[in-house]
């Protein structure tokens, strides 16, 4: 047993030492990056956080990120609840295919998708808002939401639905104040993979905004164009992508394994 | 059992609009553009399937195509058995589960542009760790903006890196399933570790498994961020997956039509095999 803990602790040093790099880069200066190999930084210095939290630029795309970031995680679980209630209990006309034809959309390559998008989002005047970021965004966390609270629902038994019919409950009255609570570790892990997912996807965030709905992607890029490579600056705006992940998967820890396999196990 | 209800179909509705509004209108434009030749100034030309035909016939596709089939052959085959391994050997109680999952899952919680970025300047020669360590430690001769194999190397690495902790968890979770007592059973019949592996822990492991191929299957295909911003798709066209050089042929160039036609074709390829995927899972559930 014992020589078996040596396979994840190897696996997880492997999986750290990238970002124990980016962090030890963020604290260097940029002459010391380019300068050579060290281990540690020599000459400790946090002027590219300064630099990140005292311009506007630089923080606002952290804001703009988060802020769609919030609203497709609430916008995908919200309308994904009924409908993934739907498919867990009933049988209905076409009801394979669709579900069949959500998954379709987890699969297309957002390369293909991002032409077309700007046109679509600026053609409705929502082009560079959140929401225009949010609302694309739904094309593949939507169908990953009702794949995921489906499996959790269909873990409730039906007896549940049944007594509170026979209780006289009314559908709304039961599906929010009985159902729900019962699945809650279900809607935790959910709004965790939307967050997620809307949260790395950078190609059609950047695609959908210009100035006022920035991500902090785009932000990222334009420093590393202009500047030439400011690596410093680069690697501690990256360690800080790092941290609204760090702190929701917190939250959800003991069900992400769960979560992962979509409920289903 | 699930009961016949058409009224059911009230409460997809709204999933309905929105993914149609984001999946429909879109895709009717890449159709629209795929059977239509552009001179600028919003004229277009109908073209019939012409660009199919070129795009199926031309050799750029086909390297393409090649590469992308080669890198998702790579990824599944090393991050499903290293998966499989690292779940089995997994703590199964205790404080250090939770430390292992939030790191392992770590990775997965990096914007794509930033782990792209972030396996750039870590392999970089001389002043990258794992650059510095290969050409001044080990001796080898490293330099993937040069030599194609070695970009090779690191695009493989840092997808690895990424995703094998997705099937870790998937397979791990599959593994909390079984219950104490086919093991104690397995025990008391004397079986091997290999014999418990093939006969209690494969069998409920195959659903999640097939969920993790799937998943991996359809990312790894249409991967373009990670690649693209670590190598650029090079040296030279080395490195060019399928999104890569779609995006080359419709922003770069500007050819509309055939990038339009190469996107139905991509993602009808995608399509199929998922399907195939689906099925199979599917076919389980029902059971």
């Amino acid at each position: 047993m014992r020589k078996r803990g040596i396979i994840p602790v190897v696996y997880i040093l492997f999986l750290v030492l990238p970002i124990y790099w980016l962090v030890s880069m963020s604290f260097k200066t940029t002459n010391e990056i380019l300068a050579g190999f060290s281990l540690f930084p020599q000459t400790f210095t946090i002027d590219s956080y300064i630099a990140i939290f005292t311009d506007s630029t630089w923080y606002w795309g952290y804001i703009n990120s988060i802020i769609y970031v919030s609203l497709n995680t609430v916008l995908s679980v919200t309308v994904a609840l009924p409908a993934a209630y739907a498919f867990s209990r009933y049988r209905f006309l076409g009801d394979k295919q669709l579900f069949f034809w959500l998954l379709t959309n987890r699969m297309a390559p957002a390369a293909v998708f991002a032409l077309p998008f700007f046109q679509l989002y600026s053609s409705i005047q929502l082009f560079d808002t959140h929401l225009a970021v949010a609302l694309a965004h739904t094309l593949f966390n939507v169908p990953l939401a009702v794949w995921i609270l489906e499996g959790f629902m269909r873990g409730i038994p039906k007896e549940l639905d049944e007594t509170a019919y026979v209780d006289g409950y009314a559908f709304p009255h039961f599906f929010v104040k009985i159902f729900l609570p019962n699945i809650k570790a279900g809607i935790g892990v959910t709004a965790f993979f939307c967050f997620m997912f809307s949260w790395v996807e950078m190609l059609l965030a950047k695609t959908l905004t210009a100035v006022e709905a920035k991500p902090i992607a785009a932000v990222m890029t334009r420093t590393a164009s202009s500047a030439g490579y400011e690596l410093g600056l680069l690697a501690a705006a990256g360690t800080l992508t790092i941290i609204p992940g760090a702190i929701v998967i917190w939250f959800v820890r003991n069900y992400i394994a769960r979560g992962f396999a979509l409920g289903r196990v | 059992m699930k009961t016949e209800n058409q009224k059911a179909w009230l409460f997809v509705l709204p999933v309905l609009f929105l993914v149609a509004f984001n999946a429909l209108v879109p895709m009717m434009t890449v159709v629209n553009y795929s059977v239509q030749e552009t001179f600028g100034n919003n004229q277009f030309f109908w073209q019939g399937l012409d660009w199919f035909e070129q795009i199926l016939r031309s050799d750029r596709f086909h390297a393409a195509l090649g590469r992308q089939f080669l890198f998702t052959a790579t990824i599944l085959a090393i991050e499903v058995p290293l998966g499989i391994i690292i779940a089995l050997s997994m703590p199964r109680q205790g404080i250090w589960v939770s430390v292992c999952l939030v790191l392992m899952a770590l990775p997965m919680l990096i914007p794509w542009n930033v782990v792209g970025a972030m396996w750039n300047i870590f392999a970089l020669p001389k002043i990258g760790m794992l650059g510095y360590f290969m050409n001044d430690v080990l001796g080898v001769s490293y330099d993937m903006t040069q030599d194609p194999l070695a970009a090779w190397i690191t695009v493989v690495a840092m997808d690895v890196w990424h995703w094998t902790s997705l099937v870790v968890l998937l397979c791990y979770a599959g593994l909390m399933s079984i219950p104490d007592a086919y093991y104690q059973a397995a025990k008391i019949d004397g079986a091997s570790a290999w014999s418990v592996f093939r006969h209690i822990q494969l069998p409920k492991m195959k659903t999640v498994l097939t969920i993790a191929v799937l998943l991996r299957f359809m990312d790894s295909f249409n991967i373009y961020t990670e690649p693209f911003v670590l190598t650029g798709g090079g040296p030279g066209n080395s490195t060019t997956l399928l999104s890569i050089d779609l995006v080359k042929i419709a922003l770069g160039q500007f050819d509309l039509g055939p990038a339009a036609a190469m996107s139905l074709i991509y993602f009808a390829i995608t399509l199929l095999v998922s399907w195939v995927f689906y099925t199979l899972m599917t076919k389980d559930d029902r059971r």
